[in-house]
C-alpha cells in the first residue's frame, strides 16, 4: 500500500501555478473532443447492460411489444427470483443458486492454490539457483501459449485414471495447473523487483527454503496477492469450458448452469428470466472490477514494469 | 571474535575467474578494509565468506572452522548490506530478532541482545516502528543492529555507508569506528571509498582484478604503494607521476626528467637499480612545495589552475606537458600563467619501473 501512496502523492504535491494553468483547461476544444468520444465510447458499451437490465424488470407482455429500449412500465423483480430459484436447467427446476454455489466451492480452493503454487515457484525461481530454472520457466511460458483444447482429451484421460475425472478435486487441480504459467510469470516478476540482498540477509539469519517464503516473502507480497486474486476469481468464474468437461454433472459451475437454462427448447423463451440469470451470473466477477480496478491495473503494472 | 583465513580461493562466474589463488589472512579482532574499483571482487570475495557465493575451489576458515560448505547461518557471522536490506514488513525489533528467533535463542536472551543492540546504535526509541517510517541512517543502524544481535564472531560490511548522504556518512563512519572499539570483533569491510578506508582500518587490502595488490597498514598503504595501482588508487588528488630515468652521478642516485632533477640517494631500493633505468617518479600533491623565490628549487612550472577547498588549495602545475597537483597552504595566493618554482621532498617519493609499474 505504501508504495501507492508514494507514487500518487507527486502530483498532489505540485506547485501552485500549474495547477492555476489547468483549471483554465476545462473547456478547451481539445477537452471536449476529449470528452465527447469518451462519452460515446462509455454510451456504447453500457447500452447492452441497459438493454438487459430493462430487459429483466420487464413482464413477458411487455418484452413480446418488441420495444427495446422501452423503460418497463410495471417493473417486476419475478425475473430475477425465478432465475436464481426456479429456472429450469435441464431437468432439474431449481435455479441458477445450485450453479452458484458451485462456482464458489470450484473457485475458492483454485484461487487459494493456484496463487500459492504460482507464488512458490515464482520465489523459486526468482531467489533460489535451481537448475534448469531458465529452462523450466520457458516450458511452463510456453504451457501459456498452448490452446488449452488441445490438452483437453489427454487431460480426461489421465484424470480418470487417477479417479478425479467428474470431482470437485479434479475440476479444483486442473483450474491449478491452467493457472500456473500466468501466476509463476505474474510473482516471478515481482520478486524480481525485491533486492537480492534482501534474501541474502534471511539467508545469513538462518532462514531456509520455506521459512525464508512464509515469514518474509509472502507478507511482502500482498499487493500482488490481491491481483492474482482478482485475475484468478474472474478467470476461474468465467469458465465454461473446463467446468463443462471435467466439474461433473454435481459440480457443474454457473456459467455452464447458465447455458442450460437459456438453451432450453421446450415453451416460450423467457427472456427475461434469461437476461436475469445472465446479469446475477456475471454480477462477482462485475463487482469484483468495480471495486478493484484501480488496485487491478495498479499491480499489474506494477509488477510488469518493475520486473 | 575469530580470525579468518582463506587458502586457494578460486571463484568463476560461467567459466570466468573473478578470484583466483587468492590467499587471506584477516587477524582476530581486525578492522580489515578491503579496497578496490567496482568489479575487482571485493564484494564477490566478501559474499564468498559469507557463504553466499559458492567457491569453486579453496578453503575458506573462520575461527579455527572448516567452513568453506557451511550454510551461512553457521558461520558465526553478521552481515550488513549497502542497500540495507530491512525485512519491511516487520517492525524494528522483529528485524533485530529474526536471527536469533530461527536459531532457537531463549525469549530472554532474546530480549537482553536486543536491548544491548538497541541502545549501542540509539534505536531504543524506533523499536517498533517499520522500516519504511525510519530515515536512511536510522535504516542502516538498524542493519548494523541486526549484526549485532547474532553476536558473531566476524562481521561483513558490504558498502554499507554506500547509499548515505556525505555528512550521515561521517556520523555512521565514526560510530562504526565507535562499535569495533567496543565490540573487538573482526570486522571485514567492503568499499570503494578510500578515506572510509583510511579512517577505519586497521589494515587496508587493495584489490584489483581479482588479485590482493597490497595488504598493510593505511600509512604503509598509502606511504609506501606497492605499485602504480595501488599508488594512484589512494588520496586525492591522487599521486603525481613523472616520467624520467635514474642516473648515477656524482657518487649519488639522482632521477631525472625533463622537468625536474631529484636527488634519490636516500631511497629505500628494494634491489639496487640499474643506470639509466626508465623510472616514475611519484610524489603525493602535499610533498610538493611551491617556491617562487626559494633556493634548491627541483624544478619549475606554470600554474594552470587553482581549486579552492577552504583549509587548503589545490595548485595545479603545467611542467610542460605534465600535470602536476600541489596542495598548497589556502593563504598563498600563486598568480595564474605563471612559471612557479617547485621543490620535492625526497624523503617522501615513490619510484616505480617504467615496464614493471613495480616498487623499485
Amino acid at each position: 500500500m505504501s508504495a501507492i501512496v508514494e507514487r500518487t502523492s507527486p502530483p498532489v504535491a505540485a506547485p501552485m501555478p500549474r495547477k492555476a494553468a489547468r483549471r483554465q483547461s476545462h473547456f478547451t476544444p481539445a477537452r471536449l473532443g476529449l470528452y465527447a468520444l469518451l462519452v460515446s465510447a462509455a454510451v456504447f458499451f453500457l447500452l447492452p447492460l441497459y438493454v438487459m437490465l430493462i430487459t429483466s424488470l420487464k413482464p413477458m407482455e411487455e418484452i413480446r411489444l418488441g420495444r427495446l429500449f422501452a423503460l418497463p412500465m410495471n417493473a417486476t423483480f419475478e425475473p430475477w427470483v425465478q432465475a436464481w430459484s426456479t429456472a429450469c436447467t435441464g431437468l432439474e427446476c431449481r435455479g441458477i443458486q445450485v450453479g452458484f454455489w458451485n462456482s464458489v466451492w470450484i473457485v475458492v480452493p483454485s484461487t487459494i492454490a493456484s496463487i500459492f503454487f504460482g507464488a512458490l515457484n515464482g520465489y523459486a525461481l526468482s531467489f533460489w539457483r535451481v537448475r534448469w530454472a531458465g529452462w523450466l520457466f520457458g516450458v511452463l511460458m510456453f504451457g501459456a501459449f498452448v490452446p488449452y483444447q488441445v490438452m483437453i482429451y489427454p487431460l480426461v484421460r489421465t484424470l480418470a485414471t487417477v479417479n478425479l475425472f467428474g470431482t470437485l478435486g479434479g475440476i479444483v487441480f486442473i483450474h491449478t495447473i491452467f493457472g500456473m504459467p500466468v501466476m509463476t510469470l505474474l510473482f516471478r516478476n515481482y520478486y524480481a523487483g525485491v533486492p537480492i540482498e534482501l534474501f541474502k540477509a534471511a539467508r545469513i539469519d538462518g532462514g531456509g527454503f520455506w521459512r525464508i517464503f512464509f515469514q518474509l516473502m509472502l507478507p511482502m507480497s500482498l499487493p500482488i496477492i490481491a491481483v492474482a486474486v482478482i485475475m484468478q476469481m474472474t478467470n476461474i468464474w468465467n469458465d465454461f469450458l473446463l467446468g463443462l468437461v471435467f466439474a461433473g454433472r454435481d459440480n457443474l459451475p454457473m456459467t455452464v448452469q447458465l447455458n442450460n437454462v437459456i438453451n432450453t427448447t421446450t415453451g416460450e423463451r423467457l427472456y427475461n428470466v434469461n437476461m436475469a440469470a445472465t446479469m446475477l451470473t456475471s454480477m462477482l466477477p462485475l463487482a469484483v472490477y468495480l471495486i478493484s480496478g484501480r488496485w487491478f491495473l495498479r499491480g499489474i503494472t506494477a509488477g510488469a514494469v518493475k520486473g | 571474535m575469530s580470525n579468518v583465513t582463506i587458502e586457494n580461493l578460486d571463484i568463476q562466474f560461467s567459466g570466468v575467474h573473478v578470484i583466483s589463488q587468492l590467499n587471506l589472512d584477516v587477524h582476530s579482532g581486525e578492522f580489515l578494509v578491503l579496497l578496490g574499483p567496482s568489479g575487482c571482487g571485493k564484494s564477490t570475495l566478501l559474499h564468498s565468506i559469507a557463504g553466499l557465493i559458492d567457491v569453486h575451489d579453496g578453503r575458506v576458515d573462520i575461527g579455527g572452522t572448516d567452513v568453506t560448505w557451511a550454510d551461512p547461518k553457521d558461520r558465526g557471522i553478521g552481515m550488513v548490506f549497502q542497500s540495507y536490506a530491512l525485512y519491511p514488513t516487520m517492525t524494528v525489533e522483529k528485524n533485530l530478532s529474526f536471527g536469533p528467533r530461527i536459531a532457537g535463542v531463549a525469549k530472554a536472551e532474546i530480549r537482553r541482545r536486543v536491548e544491548r543492540a538497541a541502545a549501542m546504535l540509539q534505536l531504543t526509541e524506533l523499536l517498533q516502528r517499520k522500516p519504511a517510517q525510519l530515515s536512511g541512517g536510522q535504516r542502516q543502524r538498524v542493519a548494523i543492529g541486526r549484526a549485532l544481535v547474532r553476536e558473531a564472531g566476524v562481521f561483513l560490511f558490504d558498502e554499507p555507508l554506500s547509499n548515505l548522504d556525505a555528512k550521515l556518512r561521517g556520523e555512521l563512519r565514526r560510530e562504526l569506528k565507535q562499535l569495533h572499539k567496543q565490540l573487538g570483533a573482526t570486522m571485514i569491510y567492503v568499499t570503494h571509498d578510500q578515506v572510509e578506508a583510511m579512517t577505519l582500518a586497521s589494515r587496508i587490502a587493495v584489490m584489483k582484478d581479482g588479485k590482493i595488490q597490497q595488504i598493510d597498514t593505511p600509512a604503509s598503504v598509502y606511504g609506501r604503494p606497492v605499485n602504480m595501482f595501488v599508488a594512484g588508487f589512494l588520496g586525492a588528488p591522487s599521486m603525481n607521476f613523472i616520467e624520467g630515468q635514474l642516473e648515477l652521478a656524482d657518487g649519488g642516485m639522482h632521477f631525472i626528467s625533463p622537468t625536474l632533477r631529484v636527488d634519490v640517494s636516500a631511497y629505500p631500493f628494494i634491489s639496487p637499480p640499474e643506470n639509466k633505468l626508465p623510472t616514475v617518479l611519484g610524489v603525493r600533491p602535499e610533498h610538493i612545495t611551491l617556491s617562487p623565490h626559494g633556493t634548491q628549487l627541483a624544478g619549475s612550472a606554470v600554474v594552470s589552475l587553482v581549486e579552492p577547498m577552504g583549509a587548503n588549495q589545490v595548485v595545479w602545475l603545467d611542467a610542460q606537458g605534465v600535470s602536476l597537483a600541489v596542495d598548497a597552504d589556502a593563504l598563498f595566493t600563486p598568480t595564474l600563467d605563471r612559471k612557479i618554482g617547485f621543490s620535492i621532498a625526497p624523503a617522501h617519493v615513490s619510484l616505480f619501473g617504467l615496464q614493471s609499474q613495480q616498487r623499485l
